[in-house]
């Protein structure tokens, strides 16, 4: 009945997972609770779990990334605590439960922490800097995010029903076979990845419709803010890309269900064949994370420097190099499996090609900052902090890709280092970035600039405080997974990378201090004029936060920098452009599909990984059958009527006169 | 003439670049203090001396623009402050041709001196290169088991678990396999890993100049045994080497089918033991699959199919 779901998946005798696991489901109890009582729940439902608004999508998932963030790194601070305490010691992981904590860590920073914030990132800019008011597909967006939260939700509930894959973020066969790895975890690990993998693709097709066919009136490819063009790369890119991550989990489900013997030991299986192709998605995939990266940091060098971004052209140029010589280099993930001279060389020298398109990123970025009036607020803190440490991330890049360096690197904590490097430099201090830099823009306040500084600087000291002697520890030989070592020689680097921890946990404490003082003063935080920065491009014409429909009416856009232009025409003229007519929009109705599939997704999804035949039937036909329901539905759109769009856009004009008369007397003060 | 020098003939001569990569990697060089497990930028051998070479050279050249990068990040940083007024600003800059081609020049050219050193270092250190020298090298099979390390000296007839003894000054050839999962077989100081997989042979070349006891460990995760899975490799002097071998001679158990089966059972942390004889063609076996691989864990909580915790 329920094929191998006992009470013995329950690890009552397990102490941190059983009590990390109540704790957690407390919580989760007590907002619910919480919710209800206070009569939120309709609120809830209506306004966010059924939204198809891009804006409301886009935090949703940010938020999910900020927790999952959260639950990563506290699997950082039992990784780091462990190797702290297990020198010469067991520590108080034993293997069966740190291996799962590792392979939790990476799997839910890469999958559910820094791939929803870009998205979510993507989500809520995007449209608004294209000038438009969704994206293509809404309601499949909504449904892409849910699908995205079913992944998450799978992957911790294996932390108190059964157990989490022990393979690494990446289970290579054979360990990952039925006959190393018999248990449920990498079960969980591969349904939560297929069905969140789904989501992702599903993002992807529509981000690429979205900036390919929706743009408003005259905003031509080369005016397109430098954010739409990483997200238009990065987005072609997950098209590419996660139809090969798919299929190649499907192999290796199809290995460990149906008997199969893709990678297996015996029966011609090639576990070889495995690794080229998680990494043939696997690289891509770095570039997915750190492409809309670059594009956040170009937004906001331009914005607080007062500059247009240099070299836009060389820029769009670099990033559509980058988009394409990143499916050429998967190799360089395991130059040690013995491929020979010429295959590593070639390899290697692709490899340290891409450093070229991301050399001319950085220049360019320094040229912005030239000449400009920089403005450090906390997101231009972030992006200064990005250029630094991405640069020495990107030469520990370059060198693990000269293969002799890398047969003495690879695996170990230099690697560990190198990432997370590029990672927590590049793609967390631009999520970080963002969020700050679009914060006013989504909720219509600023973030309590002392507290977001502090979080800066504690997690730049952090950063260099763990990570470099990892880099040091690496060098000494110290391979990486280790549950516990009896070399003396890496036991300082590993104390001191335990330090930057904490660093890293007061990072972490003011980052939530930021929101909760921002919250509270939030009146005095206030953004009145919908361009709280002095931005550029078309979000910082719309109001804070912006209506349903975004534009009362679409901009016509005559050059780069729309935004920019539409202000400096108003200071000359000293006059707001005309008022348009105001006509009715058309806008699409909420819809709880991408919820309700998502439901179903999660009942198949774990029917499937405890082998409970019954209720997969039963979960996909309800998932199919909600499809078809949505599919015959009558009304897809309403209609907001033209004196509400009057209302909110004279609303508007009133703020952005009072900004002119104040601009006004600036200049004439000058 | 030793053969560190002829592999840094080989590559490219970058003393000078090689100092600025030591000095970009100068937290590395207080390790050098911290003494008994030396890494891979103390090199015993010349593999590992080539490998380190490469990788300071690298460092080195890449540190030419790296390093004025960063100092022009933070200085146009820093100058351009809205509040420094001595500063010009100049909203207007944002294009120039003569500055894009440096921009992508300079990437460029780095790029392909550093291509140069790649294709050749790649090459030159390719692990299944024999390393040139007049003596005939020590032939070691080398099998990854969960979750030890199998050493099977064919010509000796001897093998060892989780130790390695070798002569000092004569290069090692190692054939190596997985009897299980995926493993990594690297000792730091000598140079290069190489992977082990199951049905596989991969080689790799190591000498050791001097005699001295140098950490190895798998460099690629196979499980719960994983962080057990280190050893010492014991260069020695020629003599020793023959006074070790007439030792395991002597003693211990033999190697043959049945006793390779219940090693090839899951345990952990396995001190370090040798067998004073192994059937022939042992290695040969496991390779072509004729002794199957190793059988994976027993079961723990709930079952082998919900938690299994590996055999110890």
């Amino acid at each position: 009945m329920l094929g191998k779901l006992t009470w013995q998946a329950i690890p009552f005798d397990q102490p941190i997972p059983l009590i990390a696991g109540s704790v957690v489901i407390l919580v989760v109890l007590a907002v619910i609770a919480w919710i209800i009582v206070k009569g939120h729940l309709p609120y809830l439902w209506h306004e966010w779990i059924t939204s198809v608004d891009h804006k409301r999508i886009g935090v949703m998932y940010i938020l999910l990334g900020l927790v999952m963030l959260l639950r990563g790194f506290i699997d950082a601070i039992m990784m780091r605590s462990q190797q702290a305490l297990a020198f010469h010691a067991a520590g108080y992981l034993p293997p069966e439960h740190y291996d799962q904590v590792f392979s939790a860590h990476g799997t839910i920073m890469i999958f559910f922490a820094a791939m929803p914030l870009m998205i979510g990132l993507m989500n809520f800019a995007v449209p608004l800097q294209l000038g438009v008011r969704d994206v293509a597909f809404p309601t499949l967006n909504s449904t892409s995010f849910w699908l995205t939260a079913t992944g998450a939700l799978l992957i911790n509930i294996s932390l108190v029903v059964g157990e989490f894959a022990r393979t690494g973020w990446l289970p290579y066969p054979p360990l990952s076979e039925l006959r190393y790895s018999p248990g449920v975890g990498v079960d969980y690990y591969l349904w939560a990845l297929q069905i969140s993998g789904v989501g992702t693709l599903l993002t992807g097709i529509n981000f690429v419709t979205t900036i390919l066919k929706i743009r408003a009136p005259g905003m031509s490819y080369l005016r397109m803010p430098m954010f739409c063009w990483t997200a238009l790369a990065a987005n072609l890119l997950i098209i590419a890309a996660f139809p090969v991550l798919t299929a190649t989990l499907a192999m290796l489900i199809l290995d460990r269900y149906a008997g199969f013997h893709f990678f297996t030991n015996s029966a011609g299986g090639n576990m070889m064949m495995f690794i080229n192709l998680i990494w043939a998605w696997g690289h891509p995939e770095v570039y997915i994370l750190v492409l809309p990266a670059f594009g956040v940091f170009s937004e906001v060098i331009s914005t607080f420097s007062g500059k247009p971004l240099f070299g836009y052209r060389s820029m769009v140029v670099a990033t559509l190099f980058i988009c394409l010589v990143s499916f050429t280099v998967w190799l360089h993930h395991f130059f040690t499996m013995g491929a020979g001279g010429n295959v590593n060389a070639v390899f290697g020298i692709a490899t340290s090609i891409i450093a070229v398109g991301t050399g001319v990123k950085i220049y360019n970025w320094l040229f912005t900052m030239y000449g400009g009036r920089i403005r450090f607020t906390t997101p231009m803190l972030w992006s200064v902090g990005f250029l630094v440490t991405f640069v020495i991330g990107g030469m520990t890049g370059v060198l693990l890709a000269v293969p002799p360096a890398d047969f003495q690197l690879h695996n170990s904590l230099f690697l560990v280092a190198h990432f997370h490097n590029v990672i927590i430099g590049g793609v967390l201090f631009a999520a970080f970035a963002g969020i700050t830099y679009w914060f006013p823009k989504a909720f219509g306040f600023r973030l309590h600039e002392g507290w977001g500084k502090a979080a800066f600087w504690f997690t730049i000291a952090g950063f260099y405080i763990t990570f470099v002697p990892l880099y040091a520890a690496g060098l000494l030989g110290m391979t990486r997974r280790l549950q516990h070592y009896d070399v003396a020689a890496w036991r300082p680097w590993v104390l001191m990378a335990g330090i930057g921890i904490v660093v890293f946990i007061c990072a972490t404490g003011c980052q939530v201090m930021q929101f909760v003082v921002s919250i509270r003063r939030r009146e005095r935080l206030r953004d009145l004029t919908g361009d709280p920065w002095d931005g550029r491009s078309l979000e910082w014409a719309t109001p804070s936060p912006p209506p349903a429909f975004n534009f009362a009416v679409l901009p016509n856009v005559q050059g780069e920098e729309p935004y920019w232009q539409i202000k400096r025409r108003a200071i000359e003229s000293q006059q707001l452009s005309a008022e348009p007519e105001y006509q009715p929009i058309e806008i699409p109705r909420n819809s709880p599909i991408g919820f309700i599939t998502a439901f179903f997704a999660t009942v198949t999804g774990f029917a499937l990984i405890w082998h409970i035949w019954w209720l997969v039937g039963v979960g996909i036909a309800a998932a199919y059958a909600v499809f078809v329901w949505f599919a015959w539905r009558d009304i897809e759109e309403y209609e907001i009527p033209a004196e509400e769009v009057a209302r909110v856009d004279r609303a508007r004009r009133r703020a952005r006169e009072n900004w002119l008369a104040a601009h006004a007397q600036d200049g004439e003060a000058a | 003439m030793d053969k560190s020098a002829t592999n840094a003939r080989a590559v490219i001569n970058l003393s000078l670049l090689r100092c600025l990569g030591r000095a970009a990697l100068c937290f590395s060089s207080a390790l050098a203090l911290t003494g008994c497990a030396g890494g891979v930028l103390q090199p015993q051998g010349p593999i590992g001396a080539a490998d380190s070479k490469i990788l300071l050279d690298a460092v080195g050249i890449m540190s030419v623009i790296v390093v004025p990068t960063i100092a022009a990040v933070l200085v146009f940083a820093w100058w351009f402050r809205a509040a420094n007024t001595r500063a010009r600003y100049l909203p207007g800059f944002v294009y120039s041709g003569r500055l894009e081609i440096i921009v992508w020049a300079i990437p460029l050219l780095v790029i392909m001196f550093l291509g140069g050193v790649i294709w050749l270092g790649a090459h030159e250190l390719d692990p299944f290169k024999p390393i040139s020298a007049q003596s005939k090298p020590t032939e070691v099979q080398v099998v990854s088991l969960d979750w030890k390390w199998l050493f099977i000296y064919p010509d000796q007839g001897i093998a060892s678990v989780n130790e390695l003894v070798v002569p000092a000054g004569a290069p090692v050839h190692f054939s190596l396999t997985s009897a299980t999962v995926m493993n990594s077989f690297f000792v730091p100081q000598l140079g290069s890993m190489i992977a082990t997989m199951n049905g596989m042979i991969t080689q790799l070349y190591l000498e050791a100049d001097h005699t001295g006891n140098f950490y190895g460990e798998s460099t690629q995760y196979s499980g719960d045994g994983f962080s057990g899975m280190h050893f010492i490799l014991h260069a020695v002097s020629a003599d020793v080497f023959a006074q070790w071998l007439d030792t395991v001679r002597r003693t211990g158990p033999a190697l043959n089918r049945a006793s390779y089966l219940a090693l090839s059972k899951e345990s952990q942390n396995v001190a370090p033991y040798t067998y004073r004889a192994v059937e022939p063609n042992l290695f040969e076996a496991i390779v072509t699959r004729q002794l199957p691989p190793g059988p994976g864990p027993s079961t723990g909580r709930g079952g082998s199919t919900i938690s299994p915790v590996g055999g110890r």
